[in-house]
């Protein structure tokens, strides 16, 4: 008796601590965050919050479409949010618990409801252009002072790629980008999913493939500021961190962001709660967290992306909302363009293109 | 005895929990614990009431359905699962394929949903093959490598004295106790055009220039050579210890040379050993996904990686899942294949 009354002790304390122990588990982009905000949260809210990172939209998608990922709060780009959505991978965001909600940027929210219709299912947290990470000083002593530093020239012409591989170039390991941004060289639409059209930009891509040292997302903001390659093909906010890096090591690096004067893709990173996440009550208090005009400005400030929140704005470094790489002008606006999700057989067609430009063969 | 028989029916049971829905508890784990009391409970009671006779009867029916529970519990009911995803479509779902099994459509409609459409995708592009071949060739040449480096490291340990040989066989096994992962990274460091064998070749003044090891195949051999050794050596070694020494002094004392003898003897007395040492090295070497990508270039095709671009790039389970079925065909067939070969060779001795 004495025995059974332990047990029934034991168990109730097992689970009396599991109630005590409230967590939100958050999975974002790495390098996404000033770290700073997430004990801040921990302090306001007394919730533990477990923080993973990721560095592909592909991986987060297999996670969120095989369910049971363990995650409160993911963080799609918008293309992949749109597929993920029509998975059923979400849950519709609870507005009354969303205080904060009115500080939010009409002018993302309009762009961001062509993949998450009335913005029913996500935030926007970031959003940015994919562009050129370039090292000025060593690219203007290989390819001369006129050196096409803004044009996808140096990036997708060979005689360029020739010179610019003896000091490393890198391209974002993304086929939902580089994809697009080949076809814009060409002359296509960048959002095509027409095989035969997305077909043309194999032979570009091989043209240059000898050239490339790395397919990575994220190894290069890094390798840029230790001086370690030259050019990186990037996400905005990234390559402005490397900037900030070689700033601080005081290493001679200098980092300089493009957009393609061609036109560079718009991406919109968004906040959304996977609809088996164990506790979404904690992940509308994470989303409100972030809503909060200052907390949002702590992070754009610290990672060099522009954020959906308008009410931020007036914190923002000037640095930040004064830098047309980050904000960009009416013009720079009216230049970049926006993709949407490859059907499943188009889909099956890319990765297989990648595939082979990856290898090589 | 009671309490162990109790205790392997708590175990048994806790695998059939998900067969009573005790929904009221809040932890997946304590739900599990209740419906493994319960059923165990049941199944001890169950046996206490049983004679002598009859629980001898299903202690032994029990022995021997244990290993088929398993092989079932972990083999076939996995394998059937690859196989129905195999046979589907990829769809925009959770998860990422059609149909999904559901009893309200019955299993007729369900089983005319699956079609091969995958497996004659891969037929259809060079791909495919070119990853199988070029796996099977890595997988048979660093078998063969493996082979070479293991034997006489076997053949040593097993003629030192006996009181050495404890130390010999801890030390093979001593690098499992380091994360697989971290070994495969330090051959990285060493292996790099900075590295330490590099530095070392080029103190030496062998080289002037540093070789391009990491990032090629050759990177890939060393690692499966390096990864895989215990497994090699230890089946060869035990074959070689239960070795009769006299054999070898029999052969001598009829003429062999040394050599000979080894060749005429030990040879063929280590053969089961060879065997199973180089299964176990062939076989995982075939589907080798970190190794390659870790130390590989992106020359390096094998079709471990091909599988995981299948998954999380194409998010493609179906074709995923018919590479993985075709990858265990080609295993189970040649292993099929020689062990009824040497059945029929056992039964022509007899």
């Amino acid at each position: 008796m004495k025995l059974k009354a332990m047990m029934l002790t034991s168990v109730l304390a097992v689970g009396a601590t599991a109630a005590l122990a409230e967590e939100v588990r958050v999975y974002n982009w790495s390098d996404y965050i000033d770290e700073e905000l997430l004990s801040k949260f921990e302090a306001e809210t007394g919730i533990k919050l477990i923080y993973d990172v990721f560095d592909s939209n592909e991986v987060l998608e297999t996670k969120m479409l095989a369910g049971g990922s363990g995650y409160d709060v993911v963080v799609p780009t918008g293309t992949f949010l749109q597929r993920q959505i029509q998975a059923g991978a979400f849950q519709k965001l609870d507005a009354s618990k969303l205080s904060n909600a009115g500080n939010m940027w009409d002018a993302i929210e309009q762009r961001t409801a062509q993949y998450d219709p009335g913005n029913a299912y996500s935030i926007n947290y970031m959003w940015g252009s994919t562009g050129l990470g370039v090292n000025v000083g060593k690219v203007r002593e290989i390819l001369g002072a006129d050196a096409p530093v803004n044009s996808m020239d140096l990036i997708l012409k060979p005689e360029n790629m020739e010179k610019l591989a003896e000091c490393g170039v890198h391209f974002l390991d993304a086929p939902a980008e580089i994809i697009p941004l080949t076809l814009k060289y060409l002359g296509e639409d960048p959002d095509s999913h027409d095989k035969d059209v997305i077909a043309k930009a194999e032979p570009v891509l091989m043209g240059v493939r000898p050239y490339i040292q790395k397919f990575h997302s994220s190894e290069y903001i890094n390798a840029l500021a230790n001086g370690d390659i030259c050019v990186a093909v990037g996400w905005s906010g990234d390559v402005l961190q490397a900037r900030d890096r070689a700033a601080e090591a005081e290493n001679g690096v200098e980092i300089e962001y493009h957009a393609f004067k061609e036109g560079s893709l718009m991406w919109f990173d968004q906040m959304a709660i996977p609809v088996d996440a164990p506790n979404p009550e904690a992940a509308h208090k994470f989303l409100d967290f972030i809503m909060d005009a200052g907390n949002m400005a702590a992070a754009s400030n610290y990672v060099y992306y522009a954020n959906g929140n308008k009410a931020s704005q007036e914190f923002l470094e000037e640095d930040v909302i004064g830098d047309p790489a980050i904000y960009p002008d009416e013009e720079t606006m009216g230049n970049l363009y926006t993709t949407t999700p490859y059907p499943a057989k188009t889909q099956r067609a890319v990765t297989r293109l990648w595939t082979k430009v990856k290898s090589g063969t | 005895m009671g309490l162990l028989w109790l205790i392997l029916f708590l175990v048994g049971a806790s695998f059939f929990g998900f067969l009573l829905p005790v929904a009221t508890l809040s932890t997946p784990f304590l739900q599990y614990l209740l419906q493994a009391v319960i059923l165990g409970g049941l199944a001890y009671l169950l046996w206490r009431s049983l004679d002598d006779s009859r629980r001898s009867a299903v202690s032994r029916n029990l022995l021997i359905g244990t290993p088929y529970f398993w092989l079932m519990a972990l083999f076939l009911v996995p394998f059937a699962i690859v196989l129905k995803i195999s046979l589907s479509d990829v769809a925009l779902a959770r998860p990422p394929y059609l149909p999904h099994f559901d009893w309200a459509t019955g299993i007729g409609a369900f089983l005319a949903e699956l079609d091969f459409e995958n497996f004659v995708f891969l037929t259809e592009d060079d791909l495919y093959w070119k990853a199988y071949l070029s796996s099977l060739k890595i997988a048979v040449i660093s078998t063969v490598l493996t082979l070479l480096v293991g034997y006489p490291i076997a053949y040593g340990m097993a003629r030192t004295p006996a009181e050495w040989r404890p130390t010999l066989m801890m030390l093979v096994i001593l690098p499992f106790w380091t994360s697989f992962l971290i070994r495969v990274y330090a051959w990285m460091g060493i292996l790099s055009n900075e590295g330490f064998l590099n530095q070392f070749l080029m103190w030496t003044g062998i080289i002037s220039e540093p070789l391009t090891i990491l990032n090629t195949n050759t990177a890939v051999y060393i690692g499966i050579v390096y990864t895989y050794l215990p497994f090699m050596i230890l089946p060869i070694y035990a074959a070689l210890e239960r070795l009769d020494e006299s054999l070898i002094e029999a052969a001598e004392d009829l003429g062999c040379s040394r050599l000979l003898a080894f060749w005429l003897v030990t040879i063929p007395m280590s053969k089961n050993g060879i065997i199973a040492g180089s299964f176990l090295v062939f076989i995982p070497a075939l589907g080798e996904f970190v190794i390659p990508s870790l130390l590989g270039g992106s020359g390096t095709l094998m079709i471990g990686k091909v599988l995981w671009e299948e998954f999380f790039s194409n998010r493609d389970w179906p074709v995923a899942s018919a590479v993985a079925i075709v990858l265990l065909l080609l295993l189970v067939v040649p292993i099929v294949l020689f062990q009824r070969n040497q059945q029929k060779q056992q039964e022509a001795d007899q």
